[in-house]
Order: C-alpha cells, then structure tokens, then sequence
C-alpha cells in the first residue's frame, strides 16, 4: 500500500465539475462541521470557499491556539552543499545552471555550527543538492554526528532514502525528514523533471513514508505551489498528509507551502499562486489537518508572513541562508531560490513576542 | 484538621497543579502560577532550554513549586524512562509526571508502555504521577507498581471539553487509594470544580489557563474553582435522589405490622 493508490484512486475526479457545483451553502455546512471528511477539504479550496476566508480565519486561529498554544517554533537551514544531478526546471541548483558548486567539509560545518548555535538556535535543518555521489549517506552521516553536539534537533532535506539510510541516519541522530513531492500531478511532474534519478515519480511519493517507516519523529511534505493547479495540489498534499497521520501514528505531520520564487534560470508557474490563495490553502490545512504542524519559511515577505502568523502557522524559519554555507562567513553566493524575508533570528523573535507569541527555541532533548 | 494532599514526600495546600506549555511569554509563568496558587507546575523536559537562562523555563517557576518534569514527547516506555533519568540528572528532582504518547491525532496515552515506565521508575525512587486513559485495572496496576497517583484525562489534552470521562473517573476516586489527580481536557473553572466535588483529589490545568485572554485571571478563577469544589465534597453534598418519595408505599404495611 502506497499513498499513490489513493492519489490514483482521486485522480479519476473531475475536479472542474465539483468545484463548478460547489456553492456557499456546502462551504458554510463544512464550517459547521467539527471533523472534515476528504470531500469537505476539497470544499475548502474551491472557487466558493474562497468568500469565506474570515470565518476560514477565525476557526483556524482557534484551533491552532487550542492544541499549540501562543507558541511559534523557530528553525534555521543549513546548506551542506550544492551539487545536483537533477535537473527541475524550476530550481537554481539544477544540474543545467552553471555556477561554482560547493561543499562544507566538516571542519567548514563545525564553523557554521559554532555561528549558528551563537544565535541560540537549537533546531536545525540540514540541506544538500540531491547528487548521491556529492553528499553520499557517509558525509550527511558525519556531518550529523558533529552538528549533534551543537544541536538537540536535526532535520534532514536531501535526496530520497531507503528506509535503511533514514534509520542509520535516525540512528546517528536525525529526527525529522523533509521532503517535497513538488507536483503530484504525474504529468507535469515527468515534465519538469525530465530526467535524473528525480524523474521517478513513485519513488519520491513514498520517501515520506519510508521515512515514517524507518522510525523519524517528524516528516514534513508540502506542493511546491505554482508548478500544478493549486488547488488540486493543495488537495493531494493535504491528502498525503492525512494518510500518513493515520497509517503512522508516532510520527509528527507537517505540512509546508512553499511557493515558486525567483532563482537563476527562467522558468515560469503554471499556475499564479497569490497571497489569497496561500491563505486559502492554509486555512484549509489547518482545519482539516487540526494537528498538523504548518510551516512557514522566509521565501515569503516580511509582512506577509507576519500576517499569516496567526493563520495556523506553527514553525517558521529566520534569516535563512539558501547558499552553501553562509553562517560562519556571509556572502554572495548561488542562492537555490531568492529569500524574501532577512531578518534575524533577534528581529523575528522581537517581532514574535510583540504579535502575542512565544519563541519556542527548544522542543526536543535528545535521549 | 488542615485539609492537606499528600503525594511521595510531600504535603500539599493546593490541590491545583498547573503547566508551563502555550503561554505567548513566559514572563507570564510566575505571576500566573502565583494567582492559581499552584504549588506542583509541570512542565516538559524537550522544552526546558538549559543553555539560556532567559529561555529555561525553570527560571520562572518560583522556587517553592515542586517541579513536575513530563516526558511529553516520549513514544515508549524505555524513551520516558530515559526523559526522567536527563529530567532528575539535570537537577529537575525526582516526582515525574510520565506521558507515553505515540497517536499524534488525539494524543491519548498508551496505557501499557505506561504501566511500564512507572514500575521501572518507581523502583529507582522516583515519584511516578502517570498520565492515562481511566481504566481501572491499568489504575489497579499502577498502584500495585509503586504509582504515587493516577492521573486519569478528563478529554483529549488541549481539548477543553470538560470532564467526558466522569464515570470512568468516578470508577477510580471510589476504588483506588492513591490520589486521584484529574489531568488533561479541563477547560473552565466550572469543570474543575465538578472534577473535585466528586471528589478528585487535584486536577492539573494548563491550556485554560495559558491560552486565556489573561492567563494571571483565569489562573486565579481555576485556583477558587478548585477550593469551591473541595469544600463542596467535605461538606457532603446533598444526596441526588434517584427515585421520588411514593405517595402510596409500597412496603407501608410493615410499619403497620410494626405498630
């Protein structure tokens, strides 16, 4: 049993046709209800539901301060490396893009640590280009046993893993995993990722159940929106994240809406996501998902991420640096994507207490 | 007589235990604790940030509490037991307040690994609260493993739906000797104060209290709460009667035999 059973299984759905047929009454039955079956979500994100994003608002905000409380976990990546044989139309790292590859070696790592922890930052979530020869297991394996030294929380996002690489990795300790699907929509997946190891579809579907299988304690998937229909892709990522909160109970679910940002290359969405929609599709996570974690990071705007704080929002990143590196010693390098929002861990965590909210730095102890 | 809760060691006033998770600042903690007159504060050992003082949660429990470290995040019994034996090294005393949780939707506690955990940690003098689903053999267990208390949920954590398991907790406070503390689901005083006039012998609050508008206020309404409720079930409560007095007897005639 894989989750593109059920992929496949609502694939089938005429999507035009029920969003054509949904209207204000099925919108505001859902809001009335207290559990929401598959078919409400799909209500939430259609064309109708979107007259209603208060109340949407006003239920998620609820919610999301019933079970987290006025708390917002704060997180920082670190790039270990840049190297990638894919080649996503849509990225900056991609294979085709020339630019001066890098890689931190460990003593390069432990500099970035040291300048990372300095902030105070205790979660940490460590990123390579996908290129297996570059950043084998070996190297996220060392570079994991002495980042956890400086913190009690490492996530990893990198190329997809056997369940027996996630479990050394979980072993070596790595508690959570990242892993965007980027499009569930079969076609355009094949499409922009037209080859490399990436183009296998099926493959990176069930990585983050591979991950939920070899032990970890969070996984974290997401649409990368703008490369499909959003509202389609909105729906199967919160699916996706639905099967898996059911099938493995131990793990923590999260969810993030990460949307296209400029990077070096031309590539342009195939759907225009705006700020309206974003908050659509949170919402709409958020009330089907109440335990979800929602993850917010800076390729949003300053100001717009401030205000999607009290939307459900449960974990957010600062002054991320998306180059290799870039802690220890700032510079212009080769960003994956653009960053739009710069500020400090200081300024975010200022801005988090005058919005009403607690800097939750710590939430794990390594046992 | 003072009215006085014992649990391990220790002789308590107050019979509201509160927490330290979901408040906007912790700055907040103190002076909340201070109005619930709250002398067991719980709080979660993954959050307690020992490398800043600012942020370590511990700064801000004032120094008379017992600590109450919880093992919130813990998936089994050997992984609550590891959480106890950090909370207890890093200073945090000896009373653990062990959560074995591994359903992230409802976040209910598994019971067995439960049992599990209190018997190993009881044997190495800890003072086990464990956080379960009321049950009573799982309460009959716990007892016979060295348990200190039970503390049954009222709902689902966070939930504030009040005291859903009422007949099930009831079940505990008349057959189970260790104290009765009423964890988890509480969401207005009102709750509480039914929770003890039925006769728990604490209940532990902390969503109400940290999510309130004003959390100083609603700690102070818990802490009334829960007196009201205590001196209501001292006091003996008017029996509820479950049938009306009969205007025609049916055993009348045995007065008349009598007479």
């Amino acid at each position: 049993m894989s989750f593109y059973q059920e992929y496949s299984q609502f694939n089938q759905l005429d999507f035009n046709s029920f969003f054509k047929e949904v209207n204000s009454a099925d919108v505001e039955r859902v809001l009335g209800k207290e559990r929401l079956t598959k078919k409400d979500f799909l209500t939430l994100l259609s064309p109708a539901a979107s007259n209603y994003l208060e109340e949407m608002a006003q239920q998620a905000s609820k919610l999301t301060l019933q079970h987290f409380g006025r708390t917002m976990l704060l997180y920082l990546p670190l790039y270990l490396a840049d190297y990638c044989v894919n080649q996503c139309l849509y990225c900056g790292f991609s294979v085709k893009n020339k630019f001066e590859r890098s890689k931190l070696d460990l003593t390069e790592i432990e500099e970035e640590a040291k300048a990372i922890a300095e902030k105070g930052i205790k979660h940490l979530l460590i990123l390579t280009g996908e290129s297996r020869k570059h950043s084998p297991v070996s190297y996220l394996k060392e570079s994991v046993l002495l980042l956890k030294e400086y913190f009690p929380c490492l996530s990893i996002e990198v190329y997809p893993l056997e369940v027996a690489e996630y479990q050394e990795l979980i072993a070596a300790g790595v508690e959570g995993l990242t892993i965007y699907q980027e499009v569930y929509d079969q076609d355009i997946y094949e499409e922009v990722h037209p080859d490399g190891p990436k183009s296998d579809y099926l493959y990176r579907l069930d990585a983050p159940e591979r991950g939920c299988q070899a032990g970890m304690r969070q996984v974290n998937i997401g649409a990368l929106l703008g490369l499909g229909q959003w509202r389609e892709e909105a729906f199967f990522a919160g699916l996706h994240a639905k099967y898996l909160q059911d099938k493995y109970l131990e793990t923590e679910v999260n969810l993030s809406v990460p949307r296209l940002r400029p990077h070096l290359g031309n590539f342009q969405p195939n759907s225009i996501v705006g700020d309206s929609q974003l908050v659509q599709i949170l919402l709409a996570y958020r009330l089907f998902l109440p335990r979800a974690g929602l993850n917010l990071s800076t390729r949003e705007r300053a100001e717009l991420r401030d205000n999607l704080l009290p939307l459900g929002i449960t974990k957010i990143s600062a002054e991320s640096s998306t180059e290799v590196g870039g802690y220890a010693e700032p510079q212009e390098g080769t960003n994956q994507f653009d960053i739009s929002d710069d500020r400090d861990v200081d300024e975010i965590s200022k801005l988090l207490d005058n919005k009403g909210y607690q800097t939750v730095f710590k939430n794990w102890h390594r046992i | 007589m003072a009215d006085r809760l014992l649990i391990g060691d220790k002789e308590l006033d107050s019979r509201l235990f509160t927490g330290t998770g979901k408040f906007a600042n912790q700055n907040l903690i103190p002076e909340t604790i201070k109005a619930a007159r709250s002398q067991v504060v719980t709080m979660a050992l993954r959050r307690v940030n020992f490398d800043s003082p600012q942020q370590n949660v511990i700064n801000y429990i004032p120094e008379d509490c017992v600590l109450l470290p919880n093992t919130s995040g813990a998936r089994t019994a050997e992984e609550a037991v590891r959480i106890a034996r950090i909370a207890e090294a890093a200073g945090c005393g000896n009373w653990v307040k062990i959560e074995v949780v591994s359903d992230n939707k409802y976040l209910l506690p598994d019971n067995q690994e439960t049992i599990k955990a209190t018997e190993i940690l009881a044997k190495e003098g800890f003072v086990v609260l464990p956080y379960v689903s009321p049950d009573l053999m799982v309460a009959k267990r716990l007892e016979e493993v060295g348990a200190a208390a039970v503390m049954p949920l009222g709902a689902p954590i966070g939930s504030n739906r009040g005291l859903k398991t009422k007949e099930m907790v009831r079940i505990l406070i008349e057959e189970i000797e260790l104290p009765i503390v009423v964890d988890a689901g509480i969401g207005k005083p009102s709750q509480a104060a039914e929770a003890m006039e039925m006769g728990a012998d604490a209940v532990l609050v902390n969503t109400a209290i940290a999510t309130a508008k004003d959390p100083v206020v609603m700690g102070d309404a818990f802490a009334a709460a829960v007196e009201a409720g205590r001196k209501a079930y001292l006091a003996g409560t008017g029996a509820v009667k479950k049938y009306a007095s009969a205007s025609s007897p049916l055993t009348g005639f045995l007065k008349e035999d009598q007479g």
